[in-house]
């Protein structure tokens, strides 16, 4: 797929808060390419630096060394008029939503488009379409504060969506949401990938909404780019810790603690955690192959996940026999799957 | 009784020019505050058209007119006025020092009410490529404009109080009146009346402002 948005070592420091303190790295020598159309997610903990990342890729802060091209147009190289004149080809949504409590919701969808000068009629045409596309047609003349959370972020996509963008970028835009509304946001966000081919850069700290819709995703730490992959590949196969650390807080399927302590409790023998992907032995061809190895093994806890439609899995066994017998087995085994033994 | 109908004819005229010279000074004090404030606001560290050395000229400008007392600054003010409005006296002249002293009054209660705008809806404009002019005109002054309206109702009881005072450089009003006619001729009817029309005009703008920055914020 083309590029799309390309970072070329960028960085962006703030001025020390006191003077003689020290100057804040917030991003530190970042270099990414997101690809037209892809839904592309950027992870991290707060003050990782994702936030001002994503205000560096529409201009609303200037970089302080490094260089941003949007399709061909060098955007960390423009000022003034010719810089707000990319912008509206840029759509943002924001974690408080933000939008104009003077204005009503079709007041605030047409506010980008009364900035690139679209007449009248043919902006209340333009909202009316985009409150219906957002499912938002009957709101038209209610003002912000009388809508729900999850409401007021559509109306924020509606107006981010105003003037066709082809890039939008969501600043941790489900963050403030409660999990069915979350689920809500980030379907209507995978249809405007989906249906209009918008280029979408999902900034969040957590990792069901990188699952849920990102394609790719980077991960970030202290400023930098620490890991980037498919969403599958650094989801399966994490390769900071950071990035385990976002795993785990999805995958319940892996005991810890407390848990782990029942377990041991209950079950006699051996932990075993096998992870498989669809890329590996299937969970069938694990067990029968134990089996054959006259291994006697029980299915102590585990689940399976759906990430961007693939299966990963994730299954702990208690296993009791002899010690060379269950590293011979688990050999064989561990051609297709990640084995590892819980201590 | 018949006292009363002796003065009342006096009394509406006073009160008629008094609202004249709160009117006309709020429309220029109003207007001035309204530019000062929102250049304050908008050149501050942060803002959208951050601009260091106006911000601090315009503080200084603020800080040096508005802590002095108003009967100093009408007396002071006068070769300033001469230029302007081509006098030094009356009631002209006091339209002219009540404006001024009210632009830097205002300045400062518009800057207030600004800073209290949510910063994520400026950024929002901002990043559909509006420009800093009319996120002024589109944004910043909507979104404040339930708390501007109660601070000009704010600044309009405190030009009120100023106009109390123009009978010090010949200007008419109620309370010239009031001193002049009440007070240094011991007729305390007179002196009373015109406090009873001050009260009753302040409670009706400060009841105007209230309803209006309700209807504004919808609450």
């Amino acid at each position: 797929m083309a590029q799309h948005i390309v970072l070329d070592r960028v960085s962006k420091r703030f001025p020390p808060a006191k003077r003689g303190g020290e100057e804040i790295v917030a991003v530190d020598d970042v270099s990414l390419s997101i690809d037209r159309g892809e839904v592309f997610g950027i992870i991290g903990y707060s003050g990782a630096g994702k936030s001002t990342l994503v205000r560096l890729i529409n201009q609303l802060e200037p970089v302080s060394s490094g260089r941003i091209t949007i399709g061909d147009v060098p955007i960390t190289e423009l000022r003034g008029r010719r810089l707000r004149e990319q912008q509206t080809g840029i759509g943002m949504i924001f974690q408080r939503f933000n939008l104009l409590t003077s204005r009503t919701v079709a007041g605030n969808v047409a506010y980008p488009l009364e900035v690139v000068g679209v007449e009248r009629a043919e902006r209340k045409r333009r909202v009316a379409e985009l409150l219906e596309f957002v499912g938002l047609a009957g709101r038209a003349d209610a003002y912000p504060e009388q809508l729900s959370g999850g409401q007021q972020q559509r109306v924020g996509i509606a107006r981010a969506l105003a003037t066709n963008p082809q890039v939008l970028l969501a600043d941790e835009a489900t963050s403030a949401l409660d999990p069915e509304t979350t689920v809500e946001v980030l379907d209507l966000l995978a249809r405007v990938n989906r249906e209009l081919g918008v280029t979408i850069v999902v900034i969040t700290h957590e990792m069901e909404v990188i699952t849920r819709i990102a394609d790719r995703v980077a991960v970030m730490e202290a400023g930098r780019v620490v890991e980037v992959g498919t969403t599958y590949d650094v989801f399966t196969r994490p390769s900071t810790p950071v990035a385990k650390r976002f795993v785990q807080t999805v995958v319940r399927a892996l005991p810890q603690g407390d848990e782990l302590e029942q377990l041991r409790a209950k079950h006699e023998g051996r932990l075993f955690t096998i992870s498989f992907t669809d890329e590996g032995a299937s969970e069938a061809r694990v067990f029968s192959a134990l089996a054959k190895a006259g291994i006697d093994f029980n299915l102590v806890h585990g689940g399976v996940d759906d990430i961007q439609g693939r299966v990963y899995g994730l299954l702990t066994i208690a296993v009791r026999g002899d010690a060379d017998a269950i590293a011979w087995a688990l050999q064989r085994v561990g051609a297709g799957v990640r084995v590892e033994e819980q201590r | 009784m018949s006292e009363l109908a002796g003065i009342l004819p006096t009394l509406l005229e006073q009160t008629a020019i008094m609202l004249w010279i709160v009117a006309v000074s709020l429309v220029f004090g109003g207007f001035g505050g309204l530019v000062i404030g929102t250049g304050l606001y908008v050149t501050r560290r942060g803002g959208i058209l951050q601009q260091p050395v106006i911000w601090w000229v315009l503080g200084v400008l603020v800080n040096t007119f508005r802590p002095i007392p108003f009967i100093i600054f009408l007396a002071a003010m006068q070769p300033i006025g001469r230029l302007v409005v081509g006098k030094g006296i009356g009631t002209e002249y006091a339209i002219f020092a009540i404006a001024l002293a009210a632009t830097f009054g205002i300045a400062r209660i518009v800057e207030q009410n600004l800073v209290s705008i949510p910063t994520g809806v400026i950024e929002a404009a901002r990043s559909t490529g509006a420009s800093p002019w009319r996120i002024i005109r589109t944004v910043i002054l909507p979104e404040a404009l339930g708390p501007l309206v109660l601070g000009y109702t704010f600044a309009v009881i405190a030009i009120v109080d100023m106009s109390a005072v123009a009978g010090l450089v010949g200007g008419d009003g109620l309370g010239n009146w009031a001193i002049t006619y009440g007070y240094r001729q011991f007729d305390p009817l007179v002196t009373w009346s015109a406090l009873l029309v001050i009260v009753v005009v302040v409670q009706l703008i400060q009841a105007l402002g209230n309803w209006l920055a309700r209807r504004i914020m919808r609450r």
